[in-house]
């Protein structure tokens, strides 16, 4: 496979919007089932080469939406809020009557975001020891949006480089106030502070089922990625970080221990000691709080809390990496490799090689059938599987709802 | 005959059962009243509860809400404007009736604008407050039955299946204690604080409140009900304000000062215009006195100004004919020669006094209308000070009226909170030396005849210089026959300006 070049996606990016991109469930996603103009006030933005920025983009459906892009071929599309008005008419209207009504709870997790708890890359770069951090972020997060926030129709996203987004698209959900947004961002943070402040998880006793679950997750990674993967443990000046974190009269002497794994042994069998403290002092939870400030999720409440907010859509090509942002397969969280996820130059090289019979680009009536179908020929066809999976979920759930309503008013 | 729920209500109003309309001492305002008043009702109880609603302001700035302090003034005047103040109080119904018919009243006057219904909602909340703590466990359990608030209290076995998740998530609740309280299965957009800080139980978008976080929960949900409402009736207010007669009330409603208006005046003659310079710096408020100065200083005031300040001084109790010689005396040391005075201003003072043009006694302005109408520009001295002024500048002449700095920074914080009334009220208490202003400020001569109260110890303003008074009416009264006849000369530049003049006269 050759490499990605920036160069080539203005060559690259009119065949992904033609023959890749999948606008049907794209469009039937959108669209909400036809909910009052729900697609027609959408805003999306797209990012053109050099840099240009086109906001306030509107379209009266996604067959328009589709034309467009395949005019355009925008490198980047971000999708924004359901407004009051047209995106594209809103300088005709009245200042302050154009207002965002309505959007999907999203979650952005950005791995520069653990810089102070990985040693193995910084800032943009990622490696498979640090992706760990994004699968245990995906669980815990999910777990929560589930169970804790009843929510059903979520779709996980790769952002292409070096993180994931969360689209939560429950109808209930979507009209949710930036308040109560800034809410459930809160309630799902447990690493506060920034650079100047060191130990960044705090927990008192009794301990919310939400921390507890938390934890729970962790563990099962924590080993595997923490220990051996970063090593934590693994040198004076590394572990010099986790003690910082923990209270002086529970330090263990680490005479005996040879590895990362074996000094955590030590450490939590120690601090386990302490949760049966008397009340005065309390149990101790310094274990926990350490998994949880080198492994829990770090969300930025700036993404999740405005209605107006930008993000990244979904199938877009990232520009820098040339990588497509494919949902995420809950089912195989685990195996998710973010350098394997294909980029537009190796699909383009996939199409290529699946039309042995040579491409034709002149229209007629059986093109838009075949090239509905070029993805499926490609590496993105399973991602494309997962989104049809997620679009049709909430296809049935609003079919369920119309029969349960209908049942209710003895309707036929 | 048909008996929907409503007829089956007016039935039993008319058969003499009238606790059905009103089991509670307290409600949601849901449904709006459905019967038949008399304009004069409409209009008293409209004013009613605008009293209570100002009297709920001001203790909610001086006291923390709550407190006994708090709780007896607050009592005390729901049973003076005869407001529901007991819950179990038997013969309530009238005060009830009153109570529900009064909101919606005032509903449809301060829905119009955001800062009205800002306000409007911070009042009403800290009523529903007071009397929802007011009322026993069991009145308050009684109550979210019937508010159908879609609480549910959860079952026992439900609270037992969840019993260890709710003593680690609520503080302050071990088993036992869970096991006691009731607890209830709220939405989470209904239980916002308590979800975001972790301080709850939730599970499938559901959060599990102990009944002793309710009244937060209750709150809330009242707050956005009400907040709904009040941009709903916003949006069908058209229709309402083309009834002519409901019109001018509601307009009146949200501007309105309910006190005394001050136009007939108790003091006309007692003061001399040798008083009115000490008279400034002792008992005239901010306003006044910076208008007063800005006078003395150039000799001039523009029209805004001579209104606010004019009909003030008319207030306190200056004659016309005084009136008319204080301004021409400072007017003349400006650039204005004493024919153009006669011709253009003499005229617009004998306006504002009801003897020219529709002859209607204009009335001194109150607080509220200082404040929210006809903001100052550039040149221009009246206003409220604590409205108007850049904060930093008043900061400077409260400096330089001596105010010690502890006083400067309360006043200030009251005018960060938009309290421009209290900020007013502190300066009369920092500068008479007293710790509580012992009442309610809403009108600028208010504050001067309860400053002239206080410093004459209570007696009434004092008769004097009452000879040279009479001697300078007669010599005013002269003076205004001579002058009176000016407005009739043809004389085309001053009969424009006197079209103009008529333009600035109209009452609100």
């Amino acid at each position: 496979m050759a490499p990605f070049e920036p160069a080539a996606l203005p060559e690259l990016l009119p065949v992904f919007y033609r023959r890749l991109f999948p606008h049907g469930p794209y469009g039937r996603w959108l669209s909400y089932g036809g909910v009052k103009n729900y697609f027609q006030l959408r805003e999306f933005s797209f990012t053109l080469r050099d840099d240009v920025y086109l906001r306030f983009q509107s379209f009266s459906s996604p067959q328009e939406l589709e034309r467009e892009l395949q005019k355009i071929n925008p490198y980047k599309i971000d999708i924004g809020a359901v407004y009051s008005h047209r995106p594209n008419q809103h300088n005709t209207v009245h200042l302050g009557a154009f207002q965002p009504q309505e959007k999907e709870l999203v979650f952005d997790i950005d791995m520069t975001d653990y810089d102070d708890v990985r040693s193995c890359c910084s800032s943009a770069d990622i490696c498979s020891k640090c992706w760990t951090l994004m699968t245990i972020a995906v669980r815990i997060i999910d777990r929560a949006l589930v169970e804790d926030l009843g929510v059903r129709h979520r779709l996980w996203v790769y952002s292409g480089r070096r993180g994931v987004h969360c689209w939560v698209c429950d109808d209930a959900v979507r009209k949710w106030s930036p308040a109560l947004r800034a809410a459930a961002v809160e309630y799902l943070s447990l690493v506060k502070g920034g650079a100047d402040t060191v130990k960044k998880v705090n927990l008192s006793h009794p301990v919310h089922p939400f921390i507890r679950h938390s934890v729970n997750v962790v563990e099962k990674y924590f080993e595997e990625y923490a220990l051996r993967g970063q090593d934590i443990l693994g040198s004076p000046e590394k572990w010099d970080k986790v003690l910082a974190l923990i209270p002086e009269d529970i330090l263990p002497c680490q005479g005996r221990a040879k590895d990362s794994v074996q000094r955590w042994e030590l450490l939590r069998a120690r601090l386990e000691r302490t949760r049966g403290r008397p009340a005065a002092q309390g149990p101790c939870y310094a274990d926990w709080e350490v998994m949880l400030q080198f492994c829990f999720p770090r969300l930025d409440i700036n993404v999740s809390k405005g209605l107006n907010h930008l993000l990244k859509s979904p199938f877009s090509v990232h520009p820098k990496t040339g990588r497509v942002s494919v949902p995420l397969d809950l089912q195989r969280l685990d195996q998710f490799d973010p350098f394997a996820v294909p980029t537009i130059t190796s699909l383009c090289q996939e199409l290529d090689t699946a039309n042995s019979d040579g491409e034709q680009e002149d229209g007629g009536a059986t093109e838009p059938k075949r090239r509905t179908r070029d993805y499926k020929k490609t590496s993105l066809a399973p991602y494309v599987r997962v989104f049809e999976q997620f679009v049709e979920g909430m296809e049935s759930a609003r079919r369920g709802e119309r029969i349960r309503r209908s049942d209710l008013q003895g309707d036929f | 005959m048909e008996f929907s729920s409503r007829a089956r209500l007016k039935h039993a109003r008319l058969a003499g059962d009238r606790r059905e309309q009103y089991p509670h001492s307290l409600q949601f305002y849901l449904e709006p009243p459905m019967e038949s008043i008399s304009l004069v009702e409409f209009e008293s109880f409209a004013v009613d509860r605008l009293k209570l609603l100002k009297v709920i302001e001001n203790l909610g700035v001086s006291h923390v809400r709550g407190t006994d302090v708090y709780k007896s003034k607050l009592e005390s005047e729901l049973r003076k404007l005869k407001f529901p103040y007991r819950a179990l109080a038997e013969d309530d119904y009238e005060a009830r009736r009153k109570d529900h018919i009064s909101h919606f009243i005032l509903r449809l006057a301060y829905c119009q604008s955001e800062d009205l219904r800002r306000w409007f909602l911070q009042q009403e909340m800290d009523l529903f407050r007071y009397r929802f703590n007011e009322l026993t466990e069991s009145l308050m359990q009684k109550f979210l039955e019937h508010a159908n608030l879609s609480f549910e209290a959860i079952g026992e076995d439900l609270k037992n299946e969840l019993a260890n998740e709710l003593s680690t998530s609520t503080p302050g609740f071990n088993l036992t204690k869970v096991k006691e309280q009731m607890f209830f299965k709220v939405g989470l957009a209904d239980a916002v604080d308590l979800f975001r800080a972790r301080k709850v139980f939730i599970k499938d978008g559901f959060a599990y409140v102990p009944f002793k976080e309710i009244d937060v929960i209750v709150l809330n949900n009242y707050r956005t009900k009400l907040s709904k409402a009040l941009a709903l009736t916003a949006r069908s207010l058209p229709s309402i304000q083309s009834d002519e007669r409901l019109q001018p009330l509601l307009n009146h409603l949200s501007h309105s000062y309910v006190g005394p208006d001050y136009s007939i005046q108790k003091n006309t003659g007692k003061i001399s215009l040798e008083q009115i310079d000490a008279l400034s710096v002792k008992s005239f408020p901010l306003c006044m006195r910076q208008l007063h100065r800005a006078l003395r200083d150039s000799h001039h005031l523009r029209h805004g100004g001579r209104m606010q300040y004019g009909l003030f001084l008319k207030g306190i109790g200056l004659t016309l004919e005084q009136a008319l010689e204080f301004w021409k005396k400072e007017f003349i040391r400006g650039k204005v020669d004493a024919d153009k005075f006669d011709k253009g201003y003499a005229y617009s003072i004998r306006h504002s006094y009801g003897k020219e043009g529709r002859r209607t006694d204009y009335t001194p302005y109150s607080c509220m209308k200082i404040i929210m109408s006809n903001p100052p520009s550039q040149g221009d001295y009246h206003g409220c000070p604590f409205r108007h002024s850049d904060p930093e500048l008043l900061k400077q002449k409260l400096q330089s009226y001596k105010i010690p700095p502890s006083g400067i920074t309360q006043v200030l914080e009251l005018v960060k909170g938009v309290h421009y009334q209290l900020a007013c009220q502190k300066f009369f208490e920092l500068t008479h030396d007293v710790d509580d202003i012992g009442f309610s400020l809403n009108h600028p001569n208010q504050y001067f005849t309860e400053s002239q109260k206080l410093l004459n110890g209570g007696r009434e303003l004092k008769k004097e210089f009452n000879n040279s008074g009479n001697f300078q009416q007669k010599n005013n009264s002269q003076e205004s026959t001579n002058s009176s006849s000016t407005p009739t000369s043809s004389n085309a530049k001053a009969d424009t300006e006197l079209e103009g003049l008529e333009a600035y006269f109209t009452e609100d």
